[in-house]
């Protein structure tokens, strides 16, 4: 989904709250789940989500700015997040990061135009012994080599 | 993917009825019986449980919770990957125990977000659980309910500090808090809180079900039971092995079959980095504590190289609260980049190794205290490697 | 103290300790600890950092504010605890057991050393440019610990741009030492909302929501984070180039009104400790400046409250009288433009509640261009009307749209109590050693009703005294009229006084009880409304809210430092000198009679003080576009 409608956000932000409670502690789980479905939390989700968890909408900012994996600007439909700790650069990141930015002509941080991919690196993902690894939204890929990686975008696209 | 070596703690056909066991006892029979057994937090910092869980006990309050610290963020840990997801039972129903044994109402097992896979696995054996009524109310028949949340993390190496942690369950940035109070005492907004690795419950399940005397047979003096490791770098067989406490570096290189190695990185970015000279020393509380984390490197890397990996690494999961550990970590990374194109005077070394110190002693929580750790142990103990990089003007390798 | 706000939203570990002893439980007992090698027995839960201070021991700080709850970040208060690795944080270890602590140890020297020297290798900027320059808490640290080189290099390029777009407030982050004092206040102490810590590791930065401009963001310009921020990252908006062409200018009549509290701090900003009046001295520093004329505010303040006393009289006749239930009640004031600011945005539905008076600075603009004008002869559009203010949400408020009735911009620049005592500094005046002089005519003389406007809950109390007399025709029945109940620095008070034996045109009024709120600091301002919202206020007719924690004395143009202490001081001089005074009711100040039979013949609440002094509000809301 692209910029979402102020009122499906509205209705999704009041679901969420009901599901989750308007305490802050809730604050989390519905940003994942913001991030979950629309690939970010646009900045009027931001503000949506303050006034009915009655904190303010910088407080908000301070948290998805916080946390790698939210977002306040658009991300593609896969997230492609490769490890580049110590292990897997150990196991050969480079090679892989190499062929990733080739074949998705993408650098690391972009998104794609058409809003498919989003390249980016990300910490030790706790796949050290199969590295190097990455993640696919929520899957993991190990043990990778360039031409499984192309193999990997090639079922993507 | 199980755990190699015999595993002789971390087996689910092993044990049983540890819950059954723990619930027929009192929650102060329960403590004891940790204490007993020594057994000592698995997340790092080695914090004996059972008083944890006194304090959280004797702590008056109308809620206590129990909070299972899924974060592993420490860069070359994954066995407590390998435990949710191939020994959940341990890890669940020691949370279990560890509610009654604190008398708690709720659980949260804070689960990092790389590890979103694993959550349909635990929810569906959480399900399980409930309706085997050994979960949510009157566990078992007892009088003792008790429910288990799952909460994701996202993405924040920071949020594995428990406070930072608690802060974060709260929906705030994960900062870490003012100690004391402790979270034993003010916690999950405010109420008494404890807060352990996912392999400290499975610990605590595999006392209750084995009893302390039996686990305190394994380790060392006061390195109590096995420890699982998860070996990655330069090694043939890597992967997450159980080793009693008190093996040598030596022993543990052999297990994984590494050869031409030249440094292990012990307990992950935190941790430090010794040299083959070392290598007799022992995995334990007294001589190399560690969380688990264990790289190897061998011969053909480059130290400045793996130095400049952690280094980023902290400059980027900080927290970034307080001085020491947010710019702190920032100098090291530029010593780092200083010594790469041979810059770096040996004085101004020395000026950032008592930099480093400051940090390990004056930083707000365990991330900046222990970051220096690798930048003043690689530094040191290849000092000749380091400084000839820098008069070469690359690091050649 | 009374203003500490630190209930709601602080996180657990933030909020001062609550600490049981494990042996006796006995909070408030005394404990005996070491510090130094010397014995002292201190309170048992306090801080380190407090006993410190009790006993004379000084310990340097950053993060740490008294008005605020606990940060713990900076790390520049760190000592040593025997027994324990890690040193620890003066302001945020509580003590419970006999601790035995080093202040000035190697190791602490040392670490402190190094912090600061890390915090100045990141800190872009430059003392002798900079408005902090000889009171900046950094600089401060720097020379306390002898730094005379930088350790680990210094920045070379700035981080980020100066974000001037606020009328009030300009923000240069790479000033910061992200100590989040201003974060602490805009969110606990003003409940706004502006500010807060973003992004993390090292690039950490305050900032607004989605990195906005300031202008853009729901700000209230109340200043009162600059007070508290320890650097110069925080600063007003400072007019006084523009000020000074004017007074260059010799076709340009240059008029000058001071605020009531401006004059019960400025001392301070000549060194003098806080609660020394300098009321004479200011006057005649401000001709000697080379202002045209110098009035003071408090005339206008008592002008205020002719209006607002008289509409709040209108409301009650309407709604006891002719049962109009349109009526709002309580009424509220309108005199702390950050708190108008406040409402539009988070309360918009309530505005009615709102007394329709413009602030006493802009009564004053109005009139004079236009009175004043009259009287003297002058073309208004010569006359440059500057306001020194406590307040930087002032100049937010002079520059609304709705403030030129008159036709010309009712206050064409606010200049705060700090810039003001710069632009004395730079005539080359030592303020203290002037002699006195009076404020000029048409409005020389002022009620102290209108000067106690800057203190928390002097508004009510000159409004008390003014309309209780008009209703009975007896003075207020306090003793030396001082309405004890009104003051004080609580976060919310309130009181009441029946209406007896009243005058036969208010025998509606007859028995009533008159109730009254007071509420300073926006925090609280939040509890009152939240309050009317749940239907509590019912019952209460009038309620006076400022924007800034004490009030006007605590502004946020106010000099630097502010504290609980600090601002209690001056509010004791105003109150002092109010005793002082011979007129002590705004309806008894002859020029106020005068402004009324002469210029606002329709009296207060007339058609044409409709048109100059009151004003509408604009429902803001709370969406940051
Ligand atoms: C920066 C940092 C990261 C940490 N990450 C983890 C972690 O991922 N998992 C964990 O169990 N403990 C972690 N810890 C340790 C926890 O703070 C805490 O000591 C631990 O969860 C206590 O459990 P235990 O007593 O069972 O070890 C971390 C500590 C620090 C300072
Ligand atoms: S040491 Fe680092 S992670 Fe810990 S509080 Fe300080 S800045 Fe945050
Ligand atoms: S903020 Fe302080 S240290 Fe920085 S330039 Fe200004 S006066 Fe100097
Ligand atoms: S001026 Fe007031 S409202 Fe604006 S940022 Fe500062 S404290 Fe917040
Ligand atoms: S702007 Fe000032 S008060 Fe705010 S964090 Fe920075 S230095 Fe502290
Ligand atoms: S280092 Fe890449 S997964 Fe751990
Ligand atoms: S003043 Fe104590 S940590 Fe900043």
């Amino acid at each position: 989904m692209i910029f979402p409608d102020k009122n499906v956000l509205v209705n999704e932000v009041d679901t969420l709250v009901r599901k989750y409670g308007n305490g802050r502690e809730s604050l989390l789980p519905i940003l994942q789940d913001i991030q979950r479905k629309f690939g970010f939390i646009s900045d009027f989700a931001m503000q949506e989500v303050a006034h009915q968890l009655n904190i303010h909408p910088v407080e908000v900012y301070g948290v998805v700015t916080f946390y790698s994996f939210l977002s306040t600007e658009p991300k593609g439909k896969y997230v492609i997040r490769l490890c580049k700790t110590i292990s897997c650069e150990l196991a050969g990141k480079d090679a892989v990061a190499n062929t990733l930015e080739r074949e998705l002509n993408l650098k690391f941080g972009e998104t794609s135009m058409d809003r498919k991919f989003t390249l980016e690196y990300c910490h030790c993902i706790g796949m050290c012994d199969q590295g190097p690894a990455m993640l696919i939204n929520e899957s993991v890929y190990t043990k990778l080599t360039p031409s499984k990686v192309i193999e990997i975008i090639e079922s993507l696209k | 993917m199980p755990i190699i070596n015999d595993t002789l703690f971390f087996d689910e056909k092993a044990h049983g009825e540890a819950l059954e066991r723990a619930l027929m006892m009192s929650p102060q029979e329960v403590v004891m019986e940790i204490r007993e057994s020594g057994l000592r937090g698995r997340g790092g910092a080695g914090f004996p449980t059972g008083t944890k869980w006194m304090l959280a006990l004797s702590a008056k309050a109308d809620k206590k919770f129990v909070v299972c610290n899924a974060d592993e963020g420490e860069p070359g840990t994954f066995k407590d990957r390998v435990l949710l997801s191939e020994y959940t039972k341990l890890v669940l129903e020691g949370m279990v125990i560890g509610g009654y044994a604190i008398q708690a109402q709720k659980g949260f097992i804070y689960l990092r977000g790389e590890y979103a896979y694993l959550l349909e696995h635990l929810n569906t054996f959480l399900e399980r659980m409930r309706k085997e009524n050994r979960l949510g109310d009157n566990i078992l028949g007892t009088s003792f309910s008790f429910d288990i949340e799952i909460r994701l993390g996202s993405g924040a190496y920071v949020c594995g500090e428990e406070t930072a942690l608690i802060e974060s369950l709260e929906g705030h940035r994960g900062e870490a808090r003012n100690r004391p109070p402790f979270p034993v005492n003010t916690g999950y907004l405010g109420y008494p809180t404890i807060v352990n690795n996912v392999e400290t419950f499975a610990c605590a399940y595999i006392v209750m079900s084995k009893g302390a005397q039996w686990f305190a047979k394994y380790g060392t003096e006061k390195s109590k039971g096995m420890k699982l490791i998860s070996v990655s770098g330069d090694c043939k067989k890597p992967g997450v092995y159980e080793v009693p406490f008190g093996i040598t570096v030596k022993e543990l290189l052999e297990l994984v079959q590494a050869d031409r190695t030249k440094a292990v990185q012990i307990g992950g970015a935190s941790g430090i980095c010794i040299p083959m000279s070392e290598i007799n020393r022992n995995i334990s509380f007294e001589d190399i504590p560690t969380g688990g984390s264990v790289i190897i490197f061998n011969e053909d890397r480059s130290m400045l190289k793996v130095l400049r990996n952690f280094m980023e690494f902290f400059v980027e999961e900080s927290c970034g609260q307080c001085t020491p550990c947010r710019v702190g970590n920032k100098k090291l990374l530029e010593g780092v980049e200083m010594l790469e194109k041979g810059e770096c005077s040996h004085r101004y070394l020395n000026e950032l190794i008592e930099l480093g110190k400051t940090m390990q002693i004056a930083s707000k929580c365990g991330l900046g205290q222990s970051s220096p750790n690798p930048f003043i142990s690689i530094v040191t103990n290849f000092k000749d490697e380091i400084m000839s990089n820098s008069i070469r003007g690359n690091n050649g390798r | 103290m009374a203003d500490k706000i630190v209930e709601g939203r602080a996180p657990v570990s933030q909020k001062p300790h609550t600490v049981e002893s494990k042996e006796n439980g006995d909070i408030g007992g005394l404990i005996e600890i070491e510090i130094n090698g010397r014995p002292y027995s201190v309170p048992f839960g306090i801080t380190i950092l407090e006993a410190c201070k009790r006993n004379n021991i000084h310990i340097p700080t950053l993060c740490y504010h008294e008005d605020l709850c606990l940060a713990g970040a900076c790390r520049v208060c760190v000592v040593e605890i025997e027994g324990i690795r890690t040193l620890q944080a003066a302001c945020a270890y509580p003590i419970t057991g006999k601790i035995k602590v080093w202040t000035t140890s190697e190791r602490v020297r040392k670490a402190r050393r190094h912090i600061l020297d890390l915090l100045l290798s990141e800190h872009y900027g430059e003392c002798y440019s900079c408005v902090r320059n000889n009171n900046c808490e950094l600089q401060t640290l720097a020379k306390e610990y002898g730094v005379d080189f930088y350790r680990f290099g210094h920045i070379k390029e700035k981080r980020y741009e100066v974000d001037r777009s606020s009328y009030a407030i300009v923000r240069d982050m790479d000033k910061c030492v992200l100590c989040k004092r201003c974060v602490r206040t805009c969110i606990d102490l003003q409940e706004v909302g502006v500010l807060e810590a973003t992004r993390r590791g090292y690039a950490t930065l305050i900032s607004t929501f989605m990195d906005k401009p300031m202008l853009d963001v729901i700000c209230i310009n109340c200043g009162q984070c600059i007070n508290r921020c320890p650097t110069g990252a925080l600063r007003a908006k400072d007019p006084s180039d523009d000020i000074w062409r004017a007074i260059d200018d010799p076709t340009k009549h240059v008029v000058i009104q001071t605020a009531p509290s401006i004059r019960a701090a400025i001392g301070e900003e000549f060194g003098l400790p806080p609660g020394n009046s300098m009321t004479g001295q200011m006057v005649t520093a401000l001709r000697m400046i080379g202002f045209d004329r110098v009035f003071d505010t408090n005339f206008a303040a008592d002008l205020t409250i002719m209006e607002e006393g008289t509409e709040l009289l209108l409301r009650l006749k309407r709604k006891l009288l002719f049962g109009d239930e349109t009526v709002k009640l309580p009424q509220f004031t309108s005199c702390s433009p950050g708190w108008i600011k406040f409402i539009e945005h988070f309360y918009p539905e309530y505005l009615e509640y709102l007394s329709t008076c413009k602030s006493p600075q802009q009564m004053f603009g109005a009139v004079i261009k236009t009175f004043y004008a009259q009287e003297m002869g002058l073309d208004p559009s010569n006359i440059i009307t500057v306001a020194v203010m406590p307040c930087t949400a002032k100049k937010f408020e002079c520059n609304r749209p709705e403030m030129n009735s008159s036709g010309f911009k009712d206050i064409d620049y606010g200049l705060t109590t700090r810039e003001l005592a710069q632009m004395i500094k730079e005539a080359g005046i030592y303020l203290p050693e002037l002699p006195k002089s009076h404020f000029d005519e048409p409005f020389g003389d002022a009620s102290g009703a209108g000067l106690i406007f800057g203190a928390t809950g002097g508004v009510m109390e000159a409004a008390l005294r003014t309309v209780y007399e008009i209703v009975t025709g007896r003075p207020v029945p306090f003793e030396n009229l001082a309405i004890t109940p009104c003051r004080g620095m609580d976060g919310v008070r309130q009181a009441s006084v029946v209406l007896n034996d009243v005058k036969d045109e208010w025998k509606f009024l007859e028995g009533i009880e008159l109730k009254f709120m007071i509420a300073h600091g926006t925090a609280n301002a939040k509890k009152v409304m939240e309050a009317l919202i749940r239907g509590e206020l019912e019952g209460y007719h009038f309620v006076e809210i400022m924007a800034c924690p004490g009030g006007c004395i605590g502004g946020g143009g106010q000099p630097i430092p502010t504290s609980p202490e600090i601002r209690k001081k001056r509010a004791e001089a105003i109150y002092k000198e109010d005793a002082e005074l011979p007129i002590r009711k705004s309806h008894e100040n002859p020029h106020i009679k005068y402004i009324y039979e002469k210029f606002l013949v329709d009296g207060p609440c007339g058609h044409i003080s409709h048109k100059l002094l009151h004003t509408h509000y604009t429902k803001r809301g709370k969406y940051i576009v």
